[in-house]
């Protein structure tokens, strides 16, 4: 189906967010602004935005630890999450979650999850109770190739297509999880076809093609909210950056990279608009300006949010309490938690990564 | 000797058992090509090859099953999981299974297996991923659970737990890989079960293990500074607990703190101060403290995290507090 020029810009803006965003997170990471994991979604934008950007508002999304891309494409504020990153007061999750975990539940984001294949249940679950509510919203549940390997997907693709659940279980495959390329992990290395085992719907789509990616969303999502019925769409894609910060992947050819670099979703919208006569030069600078500004802004929000004040520690423990007491005895007892040394600067070297 | 780091002991320690019993293989995730997430594996595909090294998906419940299967059956894996974190998805594995294997079968079947990978707190990765999980396996009986602190300790209590003839759970510190010890070269074996004296003193008893031993280490360098002589007691294994190494301790120092990194309640730790009550009452001149994390999962940021677990300071308080001083 045909995009109108409008919508193809809002999807090139949307992948430039992305990308320039993820660019510059790691390089904040490597000042030591950013700790703990990382896990950047370079290369990936078309997944998300094509995806994203087909949902309603009152859909649902969820996604693994990957996820700062999913949360910039439904619309979460760049700089909540930057803030997040940046472990501050003013992030997404007050700065609790941190990478891993960026929840933007008022625009329907429900989380960033880092156990592999956690979500796959809770994204089942989310569609479960938008039925029971009688409600047509549907869930869209992302998750890597090597996340399906886990027990808990079967699980819940029996009882999703069993049950009728409105949910879209998108695996994005890049090729590999850390360093395991799929063939290696997989004895049925095309994703989609493990719908099946479950009489479920699957497909494959070209997750280097954002147009291609919005169109298979657009009637898989009419799909589930029509007919309260799964399917899972295999997005095939490539993430161009090691699995974290802490992984020089040396694993795949530089000449494989390239050969997807060639395929870059971004490129490829931008030359097939201005082939249509749709984009020019100027309109691409101004496009990037505008993104490089929002970028630069998120940053500065982020330096300006405070860290979170010693008390968070007690919050949001259990529901209905505000200052959680703790069973035991108290830390803070023992030590004034305001004079606790804090080292500045780069964490210690990551021992490994997971 | 040599000056090793935890890492490169544990290393060591698997090329040495694999060389020493050919039944010994090691499964897991990044394992074989990638080496391991935290380079443990370094070299072990190269050179004992694919049959014994084996890549796996992520798949924790599955393949950490299929290592105690194989266990049944004479094999001797080591299955290694990324992290404890992951290792909960295969929690009823070694509950249902490897613990309960020996006594359900009335003896026929025993499972010499290893569960080994990083466990506890490293840097910033937040709640899904900083938890010390040993009490979740210490309460299980039929399983052995071991923490080393130090890279001798890891290499002679892996090297024991390869041989052991059932379950063993070994937790690697996460935040412990880099740091660096004195490792005896070549068959070096330290009995599962037994506490080591990491530091004598006559004052004060401090009970740790894993990371926390070195974190506790540093709070007697605080207390000696304060002519506190602070005996540190590493207690290296959690099942079964070496009761005498503790006991003796307590009744030279009449005193003792716990400290442990895991949440306060229903812990190892509270086991700890069980004993103690019950067998040294009468050599206590004050009651026993228990020292953990604060009771909430941890947060990602920086300065939240650094106030969530215990620290030199706090550990000397404790301990000047059952000293009234
Ligand atoms: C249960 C579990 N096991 C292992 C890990 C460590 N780990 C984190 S990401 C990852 C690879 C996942 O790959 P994939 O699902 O393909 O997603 P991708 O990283 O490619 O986006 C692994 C092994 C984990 N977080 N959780
Ligand atoms: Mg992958």
């Amino acid at each position: 189906m045909p995009h109108s020029k409008e919508t193809q810009l809002e999807l090139l803006e949307r992948m430039l967010l992305l990308r320039r965003f993820e660019e510059r997170a790691g390089q904040q990471y490597g000042l030591g602004k950013i700790g703990g994991f990382c896990h950047l979604y370079i290369g990936q934008e078309a997944v998300a935005v094509g995806a994203l950007t087909a949902l309603r508002k009152d859909d649902h999304a969820l996604s693994g630890y990957r996820e700062h891309g999913h949360a910039l494409a439904r619309g979460t504020d760049p700089g909540a999450v930057m803030a997040e990153l940046f472990g501050k007061s003013n992030g997404t999750t007050l700065g609790k979650g941190g990478s891993m975990h960026i929840f933007d539940s008022e625009r329907g984001f429900h989380g960033g999850y880092g156990i592999v294949g956690g979500q796959i249940p809770l994204g089942a679950g989310m569609a479960w109770a938008t039925k029971l509510k009688g409600q047509d919203s549907v869930t869209v549940c992302f998750f890597g190739d090597a996340a399906i390997n886990q027990g808990v997907w079967h699980e819940v693709a029996n009882m999703a297509e069993l049950w009728g659940l409105p949910v879209i279980f998108v695996c994005e495959n890049n090729k590999y999880g850390m360093g395991t390329e799929v063939s290696r992990a997989a004895a049925v290395p095309d994703v989609y076809k493990r719908a099946s085992a479950y009489d479920m719907h699957g497909e494959k789509v070209d997750g280097m093609d954002v147009l291609a990616v919005r169109d298979a969303m657009d009637r898989l999502v009419l799909r589930a909210r029509t007919t309260m019925k799964p399917a899972l769409l295999e997005a095939a894609c490539y993430r161009y950056r090691g699995h974290s910060m802490a992984d020089p992947a040396t694993y795949r050819t530089k000449e494989e990279l390239e050969e997807y670099k060639k395929k870059d979703p971004i490129e490829r919208l931008k030359t097939s608009m201005t082939a249509a006569g749709q984009l020019d030069e100027a309109a691409v600078k101004a496009l990037e300006a505008k993104i490089k500004a929002q970028v630069d802004a998120a940053v500065k929000f982020a330096e300006g949010g405070t860290a979170p004040e010693l008390h968070e520690r007690f919050t949001h423990v259990y529901a209905g309490i505000e200052q959680y007491q703790g069973e035991g005895l108290k830390l803070d007892d023992f030590i004034d938690p305001h004079h606790v040394h804090i080292p500045t600067g780069k964490a210690p070297p990551t021992a490994g990564e997971a | 000797m040599a000056l090793l780091s935890y890492r490169d002991a544990l290393n060591q320690a698997l090329h040495e058992e694999f060389a020493r019993d050919d039944k010994v293989i090691l499964l897991g995730e990044e394992v074989a090509q990638y080496q391991g997430a935290f380079k443990v594996s370094a070299g072990l595909l190269q050179k004992f090859g694919e049959k014994r090294v084996i890549d796996t998906p992520i798949s924790e419940a599955g393949f950490v099953g299929m290592a105690i299967g194989a266990a049944c059956l004479g094999i001797k894996p080591i299955a290694e999981v990324m992290t404890f974190n992951f290792a909960i998805l295969a929690l009823d594995q070694m509950i249902n299974n490897a613990a309960k294997m020996l006594s359900m079968s009335g003896g026929q079947l025993s499972v010499p297996l290893v569960l080994r990978g990083p466990g506890g707190a490293a840097h910033q990765l937040a709640s899904q991923h900083s938890q010390a999980l040993e009490s979740q396996y210490a309460m299980i009986p039929g399983l052995k659970v071991v923490l080393p602190a130090t890279p001798a300790d890891a290499k002679g209590l892996l090297k024991s737990a390869i041989r052991d003839p059932n379950p063993v759970v070994f937790i690697e510190g996460e935040a412990l890989y880099p740091t660096k010890g004195e490792v005896p070269d070549g068959e070096y074996v330290i009995p599962i079960g037994k506490a080591d004296i990491k530091r004598a003193g006559k004052d004060v008893t401090l009970i740790a293990w894993s990371r926390m031993t070195l974190v506790t280490l540093e709070a007697a360098r605080l207390l000696e500074a304060e002519g506190i002589d602070a005996e540190v007691v590493d207690l290296r294994t959690v099942r079964p607990v070496d009761r005498e190494a503790i006991l003796t301790s307590v009744r030279k120092t009449n005193r003792a703190v716990v400290i442990e990194e895991a949440w306060p309640w229903a812990t190892v730790g509270a086991s700890i101060v069980d004993l103690i009550q019950r067998e040294a009452f009468d050599d206590l001149d004050a009651p026993v403290l228990k020292l953990n994390g604060v009771d909430a999962p941890m947060p990602y940021a920086k300065n939240l995290e650094h106030a969530m677990l215990p620290n030199p300071d706090a550990i000397a308080v404790a301990a000047k507090k059952v000293l009234y001083r």
